[in-house]
């Protein structure tokens, strides 16, 4: 049952379908995800792309279809499926009642390590994401960075095969952007983790992604590098362009308003 | 900085079968209590409403003598009502954690997690088990003081420190199951304000079955409730007496838990839908 072959698809999505009454929030959708690579889904609000990636990490049942994850089915599997993943959510959740170290301790737990291989784990992740030194503050004290280095931390603890993130730098500053680009460039070089994350951000795409979507109203309207995506649409495109060729013009209209909500809710976090 | 080449396998012996189980269950309780510890203001809220009935509403009845309690005063019988009373008003509320947490995206990690759903559930029975022993040691604490008749035999005690936990795991794990039905914060409130005094009257705590016209002794008679107070006015106070007997008390209180958890695993990862 399980995936032998080291360099084959890591994510095979299969005819995955989400309905929200009769809206069709993702449309029978297909696609693989090759190992060790980092696969980035863009597209306006509403695309579809929380409930696709709510439904890889088997937090919502697929109306229809399915997907294989490291060779386990998640409809049949999702147990096998859970201890192959990790995810990071497009809020900022880390527990705010709760420190940074006892944010990781709790997570360490949950995944059944045993206490030797806790701490040192531990101590290593709050070195590397550069936390050591708050590991016994309130995450509710934490700035916006912060909390979403500590997440990909936690994210990363049980080492994953494959990582969820959905808009892994939404609401951060350039530098604490920058700072968690690199975190997710070194946890890929260091462990080969295959990523798939969602994006508004056309530069972060283009920094991380070896593989790009376009997601718009359910279905991929484009699937590619990032530079061959660039090439079809233009000499000079941008992935801005890339964006705004596939879309049309969702992004400046559907998603005023959501965007303003969750900015909103981040801050709320933050404050 | 290097973090490579450890296992990527994640598979860990285990020292004994369950014992991931076991550590997973206690994970989940484990991040409550280290809540409660940073902040335990809620412990000492929890401490007015007992102090109110025991002193005002049990000073009076005490004195009007209008309740048949079987030979002790009515102060002693009401005690153990109100030690109840008090763990099913922190129990009955505690789901709303649950909606607050899938708000936050708190819930949606553990979810993510391979720890089976059953952990998540009785991890979070146990936490609100350890808020109810403080309300314990704070009523014996009252009771003693009003010069409430309390037995303090080792058997006794333990036997009100199982009960007090079951009743709250229970009433806490009953709570997790109307927060996955409503969902929201708002009904929620609601519907908790709704429940809590119908299963308060509707038994044994403040009056006893004699007292009550038949229909109320038939909904008191499957009330979890009324057998949790039965178990701990016999255990707790110096010359009462069982209507159920203890043995029916306490299999009663396990039948409930035991069913209460069933469904609340079911319905646990339909929060965050
Ligand atoms: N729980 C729900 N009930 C009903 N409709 C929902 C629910 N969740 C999402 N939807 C709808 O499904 C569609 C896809 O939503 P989704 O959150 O997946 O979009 P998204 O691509 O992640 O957008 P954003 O960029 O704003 O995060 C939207 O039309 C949304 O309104
Ligand atoms: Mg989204």
């Amino acid at each position: 049952m399980e995936n032998t072959a080291p360099s084959t698809n890591v994510i095979e999505v299969l005819s995955l379908t989400r309905r929200y009454g009769a809206l069709i929030a993702v449309d029978h959708l297909n696609f693989s995800v090759a190992s060790g690579t980092t696969f980035g889904l863009l597209g306006p609000n509403g695309a579809g792309k929380s409930t696709l990636i709510k439904m890889l990490t088997t937090l919502l049942p697929p109306s229809e279809g399915t997907a294989k994850i490291s060779g386990f089915d998640l409809v049949q599997h999702p147990e096998l499926v859970r201890k192959k993943i990790g995810y990071v959510s497009q809020m900022l959740s880390a527990d705010g009642d709760l420190t940074g170290y006892e944010n990781l301790l709790i997570s360490a737990k949950l995944y059944g390590m045993p206490r030797s291989e806790r701490s040192t784990r531990i101590a290593q992740a709050l070195e590397f994401m550069d936390l050591a030194h708050v590991s016994g503050k309130l995450v509710g004290q934490y700035s916006g960075g912060m909390i979403r280095r500590l997440e990909i931390a936690q994210s990363m603890l049980h080492r994953p095969s494959v990582l969820f993130m959905d808009e892994p730098s939404v609401g951060l500053d350039p530098s604490a952007k920058r700072s968690v680009w690199e975190r997710i460039g070194e946890l890929r070089r260091e462990f080969g983790t295959t990523i798939l994350m969602t994006t508004h951000d056309m530069e972060e795409a283009d920094h991380l992604c070896d593989m790009v979507a376009v997601m718009h109203r359910g279905v991929l309207a484009a699937m590619d590098t990032p530079a061959a995506l660039k090439a079809q649409v233009g000499a000079e495109a941008s992935l801005d362009d890339v964006f705004i060729h596939f879309t049309g013009a969702a992004i400046s209209e559907g998603g005023e308003l959501k965007d303003v909500a969750r900015t909103r809710i981040t801050s709320q976090r933050l404050g | 900085m290097s973090l490579a080449h450890e296992s990527h396998l994640n598979v860990w012996a285990e020292p004994f079968p369950g014992a991931n189980y076991l550590r997973q269950t206690m994970a989940v309780a484990e991040a409550d209590i280290r809540k409660l510890i940073h902040d335990p203001v809620e412990l000492f809220t929890r401490m007015v409403q007992p102090v109110l009935w025991l002193l005002i509403f049990g000073q009076v009845f005490n004195r009007a003598r209008a309740i048949p309690t079987g030979g002790i005063s009515y102060l002693d019988f009401m005690a153990p009502g109100i030690l109840a009373q008090s763990v099913l008003f922190g129990a009955i509320f505690y789901g709303i954690s649950l909606i607050w947490e899938r708000d936050l995206g708190i819930v949606q990690k553990y979810l993510v997690s391979p720890a089976p759903r059953s952990t998540l559930v009785l991890g979070r029975a146990i936490s609100s088990t350890v808020r109810s022993l403080c309300q314990m040691v704070f009523v014996y604490l009252l009771s003693y003081i009003l010069h409430i008749q309390l037995r303090f035999g080792i058997f006794a005690l333990a036997g009100v420190v199982l009960s007090v936990m079951l009743g709250s795991a229970i009433f806490s794990t009953f709570s997790l199951i109307i927060a996955c039905l409503v969902k929201s914060r708002e009904r929620f409130m609601g519907i908790g304000q709704v429940l809590t005094m119908p299963l308060f009257f509707a038994s044994n705590a403040i009056y006893p079955l004699s007292l009550m016209p038949a229909w109320l002794r038939v909904v008191s008679k499957v009330n979890p409730l009324s057998y949790q107070v039965d178990a701990l006015r016999t255990l707790m106070i110096v010359g009462s007496t069982t209507s159920f007997g203890l043995g029916k008390d306490f299999l009663m209180q396990f039948v409930a838990f035991a069913v209460v958890v069933v469904v609340a695993t079911k319905l646990y990862p339909t929060i965050v839908i």
